[in-house]
Order: structure tokens, then sequence, then C-alpha cells
């Protein structure tokens, strides 16, 4: 399998460390709603098909990217930097625990 | 039926061989059972024997959409052991091996189980003292476990290179002389053909489509051989299970589904008599009575559903190999395979009622299905039969996840791909 | 007479004869020589013995797809068993032995299975061997006894466990274009692909590149096909971009075009050239791939198929036109296509006499009847072989009439003499690659053999891979796939002009001969078509089914000869066609690796040794390293005839009395940078550090998500924006990974940036009450009282000229100083305060000191932080602040982490005085007879000086209730049972003063 991070290029697998499903949302920390949490920490959709995930470029530049990956058949489909795809809330940047 | 025994094989030796019957009937499905059972893998094939033998029903039908035993039973690397650290594994997996004990009799089947000893290679005195703490709770649950010294190491496995080319000196090991290793797929036509004989409808090339349901109820399922109405559906589909919930509108499970390959090397004569597991690596070995060397390491560590691996972790497993066993350079790799792993959130397995109602599920296997065979299908008859778990498989439930009651043999958390 | 050396012919080097021993017999050969041919030309025709029958055997093929020819290869001491003798080069010197036969080859007892014949039919291991119900061979026992035997008649050849001094190597190469095989296919497409200035890289598993071109006898171009080849392989040389790899089997086809290859590099030779690798490991990433890995011939099976001098036509022919070889001086052909009466045709322009050629169809197209006038002989359409004679060598076979449409035998059987069958059933596209890489193959009913499925990868096929078996079409194809793959058009030029005989390459749908006796499907695991129905009477009918109810194709050579039959056979039992039996999924590798080549450059250096800057110096000064994952680390600095424990209590003794000095460079060290470094260590860590001072310290805790305990470490804030964190050394990694996945996926708005800084940093503790006077005896023009460096303060000065950052934290319990310093400084900074040390009598102390102290202080570490315990389980749940959320905080109070029945940290006293090992168990009442009852366990123990007691830290059940009572460590597997008393985990100073003072 070959990922191609946006900052090194294509590389091996054997370079990545996969770091999960990326369909999943952190609840808002200062909630102590414990659905939401087990959900988030526990269940997975655990897809046969078009799959996105983290996958973190350890043994290269270590940013970690979003990817999908069929589950079938292991084409990856599509290669973006996690950073990018991660909500933004700059404006409570500063406000202890106010972050998703 | 007939028997199998020496008497029966010497009359049909002398018939010819033209005598023997199918080891279990191909029959169409009928419309309804009292309980229909997804997946004729070694789960759902013991699910259905005990279901007949252990609580009288045996209007039962096992449903596979391929050939029997086309998943995991027929892809592990065969080894059993209960050497397990916490209560919970141990209750369960020491029961299993108990079932194990008497298997090949109780089905009149020889499923080859061989007790030769499973040894876990300690690197470091306080790697040797979490074996320690391993082996001393087992012991404490009435398990058999004991140390071995690096001189007993190295008399036991000669081949074994003990100082692993000065990198990683055995310092020690612990044992369980009972565990060891069976056919694998014996296990599945011993109880496919043991199931068959009470009654149980085997069908092969069956696949589940759908669920059919009456209001919230599950009642039945439709099959690409039509639909099967049942009292109880059972889903034993490790591998599958994501895909199948899906089908039944349970959308989110405590799984992933990852590959682990497996490997087996040309047969070779009889190299060692045990099974070995490397400490500083995660590598475990044994050798087939055919003679190949069986081994296998870490999970590929990717979501999949295809049944392959990636080179990355052939290389790591040939290398722990060989320091394992320098005299196995020149031996060849003969075949790999790959087998889908429902990987749990806390490493342990799900055997309980629901999670709909009439609806029964038995997933999550991780690593470690095979030895659980017969006590997963033993425990999860129960929890079918009687619509409640057994004591032994109460804390496998769904809900524990949630509960923070966790089973975590590896202290690893929710994350997969480490346990 | 036998086979033999033909007079003349061959593309073997006459000139030079090379000597072998066979089972210690020496025998001679030429240059060009495989074992198989050179023992072919010696008239040795049995050269193993079968799996389970150990019948004889011999030569069945001429490559990589042998089931039958297995011997052991010995380089010294090392061996290397189950080589294909058609895959052996001789060289001088060369020792190779028969396996699986006792005491000899020729006289072996294992022979004597065959007597059980009908008793030892597919699966009759299942039916038998449960033993007795009761008595002393009851459960397992009766079947470990049977096994004993069983394992060792089974296996095939022997392994040794000597290391092999051999060296393996690796390699990853990138190409545009990869094309597999080197036939007339191959060949040109690595042409097409080359000429549009693409880099190319054609793999030929064979030492000499051409395939069929090296034995067709056709022309090319006016020019004999085998020079055609070589000329190919001349231009392609010459080109800039292209590699040629013979000897390199390509044997893996992953994801996203990567292909696994072995490559060979001096099994031929007799001594490795220096530097030179046994094997390379070729991992190719490839634009795209050329499939050209031509096709198996398939036997015929029959009543006595297996004698040795039965073998596939083909070979034979290759044997005579490539090596000069006669595989029998009396040869006769049995076959249902055509592709045999070329082979006809050369064994006898090599000077064999062909006795006849026996064909099971009636009829035969017109190219085919010409060359067996050529061959000359008896040709007897309309029949077959129903059974053979001699036991070791083929003495003559039996001929019947037969009707191929009814499968009727008629007439009396006819005795033909003869000393080699060579038989052909037909072609089977190699298409081991493509079925890896994608779908399932499609069954073509002209061919009677399976073709590539569809391309899931991007991979082109051509020749006879592709099903394209004349020269003219596997060019044309070849040619048209590399344009195709290096994304060029197609060549205009004219297609070469092929001289071949004109022949049907669709072969009659005859598999077996169905007469009296064993016939052998599966050679070398002995698998019979009797077994085969016998494995559908009991309906093991599917594929897969059929392969692991009979073991059929699971042998050495994955079945490459023997699939097909074996499915027609099951088809025609059961009444389908083959493709409704099932096609069998190929998988890695296509033909077997050597595990010491995929090993490559890790074999004898698993893994990296992680060594401080400081390692040197505790290998100089005695110390004993401790493997702690990848690092070593001093365990102890014992004196001559000390004991571990006599060395640990003494540096214990000194460092509480007067000063010690300990490596801690190991602990992971992650630079936290950013303006929002502050807010983002409140998030990760239980407690604040938003509310740190710089030039300060504090321990931190983290917990997982699930609210479980992670990791411990203190972090030092080195300015507003700066944190220096530490980590245990077990999970540095992991804690750094965790810290960037969180940036990264959930708070990509924190302006922080991390970096471990593990490496950079060298790192010594100085322990003990004269600290203080060791550093400010080094550390020039810093002060470093109590006021200007109080307990967690942090300053920065010079040691030895060396800048220095030093913080007063302590693990020992001791007033004690960290001292880090670059990597590259940190010896000379050590000595510096081992010089500084001297007059106060300081001591380097290892890990068993180190552990000592902390087990005194009731600090935690990974063997308490194990993955399941909490903070409150672990007394730390001070650290949980109730000011913030943090990661864990949500989840850490769910029912089953707040359990009353949970483990808690303890100190256990020993009351006889014994020592208490680490893993031992703690009950309340003691039955070393039958230990039960395990309410905890010691995590660590050792002897306290301070104390002068034996003591550990446990995790008991209900632990804090229990301080003051007395229970039992329980430790069956050491047989170490005694009392013991639990205490407080704080044995030393709970107050703390030693190291606020």
């Amino acid at each position: 399998m070959l990922i191609t991070c946006p900052y090194c290029g294509p590389r091996d697998l054997a370079e990545f460390s996969y770091q999960g499903d990326a369909n999943r949302t952190r609840p808002d920390p200062a909630s102590t709603d414990p659905e939401a949490w087990n959900a988030y920490v526990y269940d997975r959709a655990n897809t046969a098909g078009d799959h996105r995930e983290y996958w973190q470029h350890s043994g290269g530049c270590r940013v970690h990217l979003a990817v999908t990956r069929n589950t079938l058949t292991h084409e990856i489909k599509d290669v973006a930097l996690a950073r990018d795809g991660a909500v933004k809330k700059p404006s409570a940047r500063r406000k202890t625990g106010a972050k998703a | 039926m007939a028997e199998y025994s020496f008497l029966s094989l010497l009359k049909n030796a002398w018939n010819g061989n033209r005598d023997w019957k199918p080891a279990w009937r191909k029959p169409d499905p009928r419309p309804a059972y009292d309980v229909v059972i997804i997946g004729g893998g070694g789960h759902g094939l013991s699910t259905a024997y005990y279901l007949a033998k252990e609580h009288g029903i045996a209007n039962v039908a096992v449903l596979e959409k391929g050939y029997l035993g086309s998943g995991n039973i027929g892809r592990n690397t065969t080894m059993i052991r209960s050497n397990y650290l916490l209560p919970a594994n141990q209750r369960f997996y020491e029961h299993s091996m108990k079932l194990w004990e008497s298997l090949s009799h109780d089905l009149n089947y020889n499923v080859m189980f061989s007790q030769r000893g499973c040894l876990n290679l300690a690197h470091s005195p306080a790697q040797l003292d979490d074996f320690a703490r391993r082996g001393n709770a087992m012991r404490h649950a009435g398990i058999d476990a004991e140390l071995m010294s690096r001189e007993q190491i190295r008399r036991f496995v000669p081949a074994l290179d003990i100082d692993f080319g000065g990198r990683f000196p055995v310092v020690g090991g612990l044992i369980q002389r009972r565990a060891g290793t069976a056919r694998h797929d014996a296990v599945a036509w011993g109880y496919a053909r043991a199931a068959d004989r009470r009654g149980v409808d085997i069908i092969e090339n069956c696949e589940v489509t759908g669920f059919l349901r009456d209001a919230d109820r599950i009642v039945g399922v439709a099959t690409t051989r039509g639909e099967i109405r049942a009292g109880k559906v059972a889903v034993a589909v490790a591998g599958s299970t994501g895909r199948v919930m899906k089908l039944a509108g349970v959308d989110r499970l405590p799984i992933e589904s990852h590959v682990l390959q497996a490997f087996v090397s040309e047969g070779i004569k009889p190299f060692m008599d045990t099974v070995v597991t490397f400490g500083a690596g995660h590598l475990y070995v044994t050798q087939s009575d055919k003679g190949g060397m069986v081994f296998g390491g870490d999970i590929d560590g990717y979501n999949t559903y295809a049944q392959r691996g990636n080179l990355p972790i052939v290389e790591d497993v040939m290398s722990e190999m060989c320091a394992m066993f320098p005299g196995l350079t020149r031996v060849r790799l003969l075949r790999s395979w790959g087998g889908i792993m429902d990987m749990s959130m806390d490493g342990s397995p799900i055997i309980t009622t629901g999670p709909l109602p009439g609806m029964y599920l038995n997933c999550g296997w991780c690593y470690g299905g095979f030895k659980a065979t017969p006590a997963s299908g033993w425990c999860f008859a129960w929890t079918i039969a009687r619509d409640e778990p057994h004591p032994i498989n109460a804390p496998f439930a769904l809900d524990r996840f949630h509960r923070g009651i966790l089973i975590d043999e590896k202290g690893q958390g929710a994350t997969p791909k480490l346990h | 007479m036998s086979a033999g050396r033909a007079p003349s012919g061959g593309r073997i080097d006459r000139a030079r004869s090379i000597r072998f021993t066979f089972d210690g017999r020496s025998y001679s050969g030429h240059a060009g020589d495989t074992l198989a041919s050179a023992l072919l030309a010696n008239g040795v025709s049995m050269v193993a013995r079968s799996f389970k029958y150990h019948r004889p055997r011999g030569v069945l093929s001429a490559g990589v797809d042998e089931p039958s020819a297995l011997v052991t290869v010995l380089r010294g001491k090392v061996r290397e068993p189950n080589v294909p003798a058609t895959q052996i080069e001789i060289f001088d010197g060369l020792v190779t032995e028969s396996q699986n036969r006792f005491p000899s080859l020729d006289f072996d007892f294992g022979a004597m299975n065959s007597l059980a014949g009908d008793l030892f039919s597919a699966g009759f291991y299942y039916k038998t061997f449960m033993g007795p119900v009761i008595g002393p061979l009851r459960g397992t026992r009766f079947w470990m006894f049977c096994e004993w035997f069983i394992r060792r008649a089974a296996g095939l050849g022997r392994a040794g466990h000597e290391r092999d001094p051999a060296r393996y190597e690796r390699m990853n190469a990138f190409c545009d274009v990869l094309v597999v095989g080197s036939g007339p296919a191959g060949l040109a497409a690595a042409k097409a692909a080359a000429v549009g200035g693409k880099r190319v890289i054609l793999a030929e598993q064979e030492p000499v590149l051409g395939g069929s071109a090296k034995w067709s006898g056709e022309t090319i171009d006016g020019i004999e096909a085998a020079e055609w080849a070589s000329a190919r392989e001349a231009e392609l040389a010459g080109m800039p971009d292209v590699r040629l790899l013979p000897r390199t089997a390509v044997w893996g086809y992953y994801d996203g075009n990567t292909l696994a290859a072995l490559e060979r590099v001096n099994d031929h030779k007799a001594d490795a050239a220096p530097g030179e690798p046994r094997h390379r490991h070729w991992t190719i990433r490839a634009g795209a791939v050329v499939l050209a890995t031509g096709a198996f011939e398939r036997p015929l099976v029959f009543p006595g198929n297996d004698v040795p001098g039965v073998m596939l036509a083909g070979a034979a022919e290759r044997y005579a036109v490539e090596y000069g070889v006669l595989p029998g001086r009396r040869i006769v052909l049995f076959t249902n296509n055509d592709s045999t009466y070329r082979a006809a045709a050369a064994l006898r322009r090599a000077g064999a006499a062909i006795a006849a050629i026996i064909d099971a169809r009636r009829e035969i197209s017109a190219g085919a009847r010409q060359l067996a006038q050529e061959a000359g002989g008896e040709l007897l359409t309309g029949h077959a072989v129903v059974a053979t004679s001699g036991r070791k060598a083929l003495s003559g076979i039996s001929v019947q009439r037969y009707d191929a449409a009814s499968e009727v035998l008629s007439g009396e059987p006819r005795q033909i003499e003869a000393d080699c069958l060579a038989v052909s059933g037909g072609w089977s596209p190699a298409i081991h690659l493509a079925s890896q890489a994608g779908q399932a193959p499609q069954w073509d009913e002209r061919l009677q053999a399976f073709l590539p499925p569809k391309p899931t990868q991007n991979w082109i096929g051509a020749g006879a891979f592709d099903g394209a078996f004349t020269t003219r079409e596997t060019i044309a194809e070849g040619t048209a796939a590399g344009a195709t793959a290096a994304g060029a058009r197609a060549s205009r030029a004219k297609p070469p002009e092929v001289e071949a005989p004109e022949l049907d390459a669709a072969p009659a749908p005859i598999f077996e001969i169905k007469a009296k006796g064993k016939a052998f499907v599966d050679l070398q695991h002995d698998v019979t078509a009797e077994d085969v129905r016998l494995a559908h009477r009991e309906g093991f009918v599917s594929v897969e089914h059929l392969k692991r109810y009979t073991t059929l194709g699971m042998a050495t050579d994955q079945g490459k000869t023997s699939n097909v039959p074996g499915l027609a056979i099951m088809a025609d039992a059961a009444g389908k066609s083959i493709p409704e039996v099932g096609t069998t999924r190929f998988r890695p590798p296509f033909s077997s690796v050597p595990l010491g080549a995929l090993a490559a450059e890790r074999h004898g250096d698993l893994k990296p040794e992680r060594l401080t800057p400081m390692h040197d110096w505790h290998v100089e000064n005695g110390a004993r390293m401790y493997t702690a994952g990848l690092w070593l680390r001093p365990q102890i600095y014992g004196l001559p005839g000390e004991t571990v424990e006599q060395a640990y209590v003494r540096e214990t003794r000194t460092v509480r009395d007067g000063v010690g000095i300990v490596d801690v460079s190991t602990l992971g060290k992650i630079a936290v940078q950013g303006p929002d470094a502050a807010e983002f260590l409140d998030r990760v860590y239980t407690n604040l550090f938003s509310t740190l001072p710089v030039n300060k310290a504090r321990y931190g805790l983290m917990l997982r998500e699930e609210g479980i305990a992670f990791d411990d470490g203190t972090t030092w804030r080195l300015a507003e924006h700066e944190f220096l964190m530490t980590t245990t050394t077990a999970n540095a990694g992991k804690v750094m990974q965790h810290l960037e996945y969180y940036l990264d996926t959930v708070w990509p708005e924190l302006r922080v940036h991390v970096a471990s800084v593990t490496d950079q940093w060298a790192g010594a503790a100085l322990s003990g009450p004269k600290s203080r006077e060791v550093l400010a005896a080094c550390m020039k023009g810093t002060a470093v009282g109590d006021d200007a460096l109080p307990f967690m303060g942090i300053v920065h000065g010079e040691i030895a000229d060396v800048p220095v950052t030093v913080c007063r934290l302590s693990f020992s319990g001791e007033l004690a100083y960290e001292i880090y310093c670059g990597a590259g400084h940190g010896i000379h900074v050590w000595e510096a305060l081992m010089e500084a040390g001297e007059p106060f009598g300081i001591v380097p102390y290892g890990l068993e000191a180190l552990g000592t102290m902390r087990i005194e202080k009731g600090h935690v570490t990974g063997a308490e932080i194990d993955g399941r315990t909490t903070a409150r389980d672990l007394h730390l749940d001070w650290m949980l602040s109730k000011r913030k959320p943090f990661i864990g905080s949500a989840m850490m109070d769910r029912e089953g982490l707040v359990a009353p029945d949970r483990i808690q940290l303890v100190g256990v006293v020993s009351l006889d005085n014994r020592a208490l090992n680490g893993g031992a168990h703690i009950v309340e009442e003691l039955d070393p007879e039958n230990p039960r009852g395990s309410v905890g366990h010691v995590t660590a123990a050792c002897y306290s000086p301070v104390l002068g007691k034996y003591i550990g830290l446990a995790l008991v059940k209900g632990g804090k209730a229990r301080h003051g009572t007395r229970a039992h460590v329980s430790d069956p597997l050491r047989k170490r049972f005694g009392p013991v008393e639990i205490v407080s985990h704080h044995f030393f100073d709970p107050e703390g003063s030693r190291m606020h003072g």
C-alpha cells in the first residue's frame, strides 16, 4: 500500500502508523454526557467500503493524514492533512475546556 | 451414519472405501427453524452442536455464505491455551480447555488436540515477573502453569537461539503444559458432522441478505436461498460482524475489522515439540503434524475486510522467526494468508443476548477465536436457549464498554490494533 | 539402458566438468546443468521419496513446478531442505542429499506405509486415533502417542540448528514497467516499454533469459529462437534504463502495485564474492506490470503415473534441447494435445528412440501428424496408458484402446517397453500473481484452463499467461502489452516472422484414465484420484474442502501441476463443470521463499539497540547491562564477588547516606512549544500546568480517554511558551504520538508544536544528601542553594564548560537534581560530576537501586500503571483537577472504574525475613497445595536497606482498608509462600522531608 503524504510524496505503508477511524467527533470536553463519550471512544462504523481514517506519517514528517481508503480493495481514494479536516473554532482558543 | 473408529476404517478399506457417507448432509433450507445461526464457522457450528446436545434444541439451521469453515476456523495458527491473566478470561478459556480435552471423543472425530505446551519467553527479569503474575493468577484459578529456567528452555527447545543473537537473551519463560494445537479444519468438520447427526441442518452457499422483522423483533432472515423464519436468530460471523449487523440496522459496534496474516513453511522433520512465543516482539510458532512451521505475528493494523495483508508485517514476522530459530533461514515460506479479525475495544469477545429482540450476538474474538471455539459455542448455546448468559460469559456483555467494566488483558484500552 | 547424456546438443558447456555429490556419491555434470539434468545425465532416476507412502520419486518437471524431486542442499552444517533438483544449478563441491527416507533412499522403512494402502486414504486420521475413554491413554494421550510417530514419518527434509553465516539483503526498486517473465512475450514487452524511454525491470526466475525460446526449436526472424532471445537480451542489457534480473522470482503481488521478488544471487556459486549477499529480497514498486509468466504443463492421471521415469513431455523436451540430456533411451509419449508432438520430434533429434506416441484423442492435427512422423515410433491415437511397470525406474507401460467421449477402455492391454514416459495433459497459464492481486480466474473451455481474472491493479497480461500459445501471438501480445504499460502507442514495426509447426493449442478435455491401480494427482502428498472421489463421497466437494481434506495442492509445489487435474476429477465425480466446483485463490508466495531472505538485513540484527550517551562509560565501569525495550541500561555496577542484591543494597545505602548518580537519558523528552502550550498541557494532564511559573517543574499524570492511567512524569516550564515534558522510558513513543494525534485531529487550533528530544539530551540524576555539595562543586558561577534552586526549581548554568539545565526533583526521595546537557556532551558532564563527587564518595547506581528507592518511596511505574489501573487505584486522585476538563475526565467516573472491589496500591512487608517476588499473589488464607483466593499481586519487590526488611508494592483489592493487617504471599510458581503485613505504600519518609531539605 502506498500513501501519498502531501509533504513527502508517495510513501510505503511501513512509514505510517494507523491512527484509526476518522468519522468520530470528540464531544465537548465540558460535556459529561456518558452516551456521547462512550460512542466516541468505543463505537465504530467499521465500514466495508470507503472508510475515512487517520494515518500518521510516523516514519517521515509525523503529520496526521485523513485518508479515504476502501476497506475491501485497499484502494486509496483521497489523502488530506488531518488538520484541514478537523473542525476549527479559533475564537475559543484560550478559554479552558471550551473546545470540541 | 456410521461411527468413526479404527474398525470402521479397516472395514471400509476392505471395501475400497466405497461405503463412506457424507460427513454432513446438504439439506435445502426449510421455511422455519427454532434457531437460525448465521455463520458456519467454528463458533456457529459448535453453538448448533451444543444447542442440540445440551439444550435439546435440534430444530436448528446453520447458514454459511460460502463453504463450511471458510472463515477464520480455517485460517488460524491452531493454538489452544488458557494462560490468561484476568479472571473472566481464565474462567472462559479454561472451560474451553476442558471441552477441548474430551472433544475428539465427544464429537467422534479426531480433532488432533495435541497438548504439547505453550511457552512464553521472557527476556528481562521484569518481564519474567510479569509472566509470574499471570502464571500465579492461573494457578490460583486452578489452571496449570510453570516457570521454566533458561536451562530448562534450552533443553526443551534445542532449536531456539536462547540469546536471540545476543540481543534479547532469554531469562526464563512461562509454560502451560496443557496448552497445544489442534487441526483447525477438523474442528469445523467434527462439529458439523456431530451437529448434523443430532438433526441440525447445515446449509452452505446460503448468504444472509437481510433480516425479517415483526415490529422490533427479529423473526428470521432473508437469504440467497429464500426467506427463513426463526424463533431466535444468532449471529456468529466474526470477521463479518460489521457487515451482517448493518443488515439488521446496527450501524456501530465496539469492533474494528483488521487482517491478521498467518504463515506456514514447507514441511520439515520434527523441529520443535511445543508452541513458543517471543517476548520482545510479537511472534508465535508451532509445527504442524505435517511438518510445516506455522506462525504469525501482529495484525497489519488497519481496518480491512480484504483477506490479504501487506509486506511490512511479512518482513517483521520473518525477522523474528530467524532470530528465534537461526536454523530456519534456509527453510522456505510456503504460503501466507489473511483472516479478518473482529478487534474489540478491550481485546475480549462479546457473547450476549440482543442487541435487538430475538437476536443473539457472538463476536469480537480478536486473535483468540480458535481456542475459544468449544466454550464460545457452549456459552452461546446456553445464552440462546435460556435467554440469559451463563455466569461464564456474563462478563462478556456488550454494555461492559460503556459501563467501564472492561476485560483488557493487554491494558491497551480502546485501540483495537494493539490488542 | 536408462537416461543419460546425449552425445551432443544442449546449451551446457561440455568443456567444463563439474563435480558434485548426491547422497554421498560423487557425480559429474557440466556447467549449465541443474541438479536434475545432471542426475538424469548420470542415469539416476530415483531421487526422492513421497510424503505419505514414501514411494520412489523421480524428476517430473524441469522448473519451479517440480513436486517430486526434492533434495536437501548442505553448505557445511547449514541445511537447506526441500529444494527442487530442477532449481539447483550445480557447481564444484555442491553437496546434496535425498530426504524423507530411513535408512536410505534405496531402502526406506517408511515405504511400509504403502502396504496399508486403502487404510491410509484421505482424511483417515480424522476417523481414528481417538483412543480409549478411560485408562492411562484417555483424553488426548493416545492421540499424542500416535502423533509422535506420525510426525516423524511426516515432514520432508530436515532443518538444522546452525546459524546461517550468509548475508541477506533487501532492495527497494522503482520502475515504470516491471515485466515478469522473459520468454518471447516478456522480452518483447520489455523492449517495447524500454524504447519509449521508460525505466524497465525484467525479472526471470531462471538463470538464463528466454523462456520457451530456449528449447522450442522454432525460428524467429530467420534465426534460431534461442539465439533470437540472446540477441534481445543483449539489446536490452545495452539500454540505460533497463535492469535485467535473472534468477529472480516475483512471488508476491501486494497493494499499490508493490511486488515482492527473490533474487538468488549466489546459490549457484561455490563461494560468495566479498560482500555479496546470498539472496536479495526485492520490493518493486511498479507503475505498470506486464505479466508474461507463461504456463505450466500438467500431467495426465492414470495408474502407476508416479514411477520415476514418468515425466512431463515439455520437461523431457527441455532436458534434451537445453541440457543435452536424454531422459530415456526408449521413450513413450502420452498426451491429449498437440504440444507433445514437438517434444517427440525434439527427443528423436537428440538421439532417443521414440517407442510410441499414445494420444487419447482419436483425431489429431496435420501438424502433429507430421511431427509424429519425424519422431518415428508407433502413433496410437484413441489409446491410453493404463498401467506402468517398474518400481524405482520405469521399465514399460500398458496401453489400451480408449474412447474419450465414453471413457471406455477396450481391447487387450498391450505392453510397450520404455524407460521414460513423457506425458502431457495440457497447459495451465501461470496466473498466480494476477490471482493474488485480484479476482477469481476465468475458466476457458477451449483451452481447458483457467485464464487470468480482470485486473484490479495496474497489470497487463501477455503470452501463454493470457492463453496465447503460439510464439507469433505471444510476441505480438508482449509488444502491445509493453507499449501500453509504458503509455506509448503500439509499435507499427512489422512483427517478427516465426517458423513453427502448425499445432492446435486446445487439448482434449481428458484428465484421468480410470483403470485399476493407484493413480496419483498430487505426487508429493500422495493424493490419488480415488482420494479425490472419497472426498466427494464424504461431501468435501468445494475446492477448498477438497484441498484441505485430501491435502491436494498443499505441498511445496502448491499444486502447480496438480490443481487442475484434481478439480477435474472432482468435477467429474460431482457431475459438475470445473468452474462450478470452484477456482482456487492463489496466495503469496508464488514459489516458496527462504525465511532468511525475507528477514534480509535483520537476519542477525533483529532490532536496533538504543544506547545512552554514557553507555561506554557504564560498560567500562563494570555495569551489568539490562534490556529495557530497545534500550540497554545499567542494572548494577557490581564489585567483584558481589551478588546483584549486595550491589544494589550498597548503591542504595550510598545514595541515602551520601551521593549517587544514575543515567536517566532514556526518559522520554518532548519539547512542547507555542503560545498555547500551557493550555495544551492543561488538557492532556490531569493537573494544571498553566499555573506553573517559569523555571519550575511539576509532576503530571495523564489518562487515556477512557479514564485509565496512561503515563506520568515531570514537565518543566522553561519559558512562558516553552515546556520540556518528560515521560516514562517505556511510553516515550506512545505519549509523543498521543500528543501529536490530539494536536492534529482534535485541537488543530492550538498553536503548539511538539518535538521529541529524547535523543538530543543526556540526563543524569544526582541524588543523596550530599548531592548539593557535588553540584555546587562543579557548577561554577550558578547558585544551587535552597533559595536559588528550591524543590522543583530549575536553573541553567555550566558544568565543565558545557551548558546544562538542572531541575531539582527526586525519584529517590533524597535531595536530588536532574542535570541535562546536549547528548554529545553527556559523557563529559557525567565524568565531571563523578570527579566532583569523588571527595564525597559518589557511586554510580543502576536500575536495581533506582527501583529500590522508588519502592521505598511508593512511586509508581509501569508495573503499577499497567493500562488497567486508575488514578484512584494508585492514590493519585489528588492530581485530578476539578477546575478543568482533561483527557479522561469525562469517563473516569464510570461504574466499573469506581467499583469498591477494585485493586489499590499498598505496601507489603515480608514477615518471614525472606525476599518477596514481583508477580507473587496476595491471599488471605494460605494453601500452597491448592492455591486460591488471590486478592492481588506484588508489582515490585526489593530489600530495603533503610528499613532492613524485604518489602514490596502490591495491588490488592480494597487495599487501603487492609493497612496494618496480615496476609500471605502465594507464589506457587516459585514455591514461595509466607506471611506479609499490608502497609501504606509510602514506606520511607512519607512527608518528603529529605527531598525538600
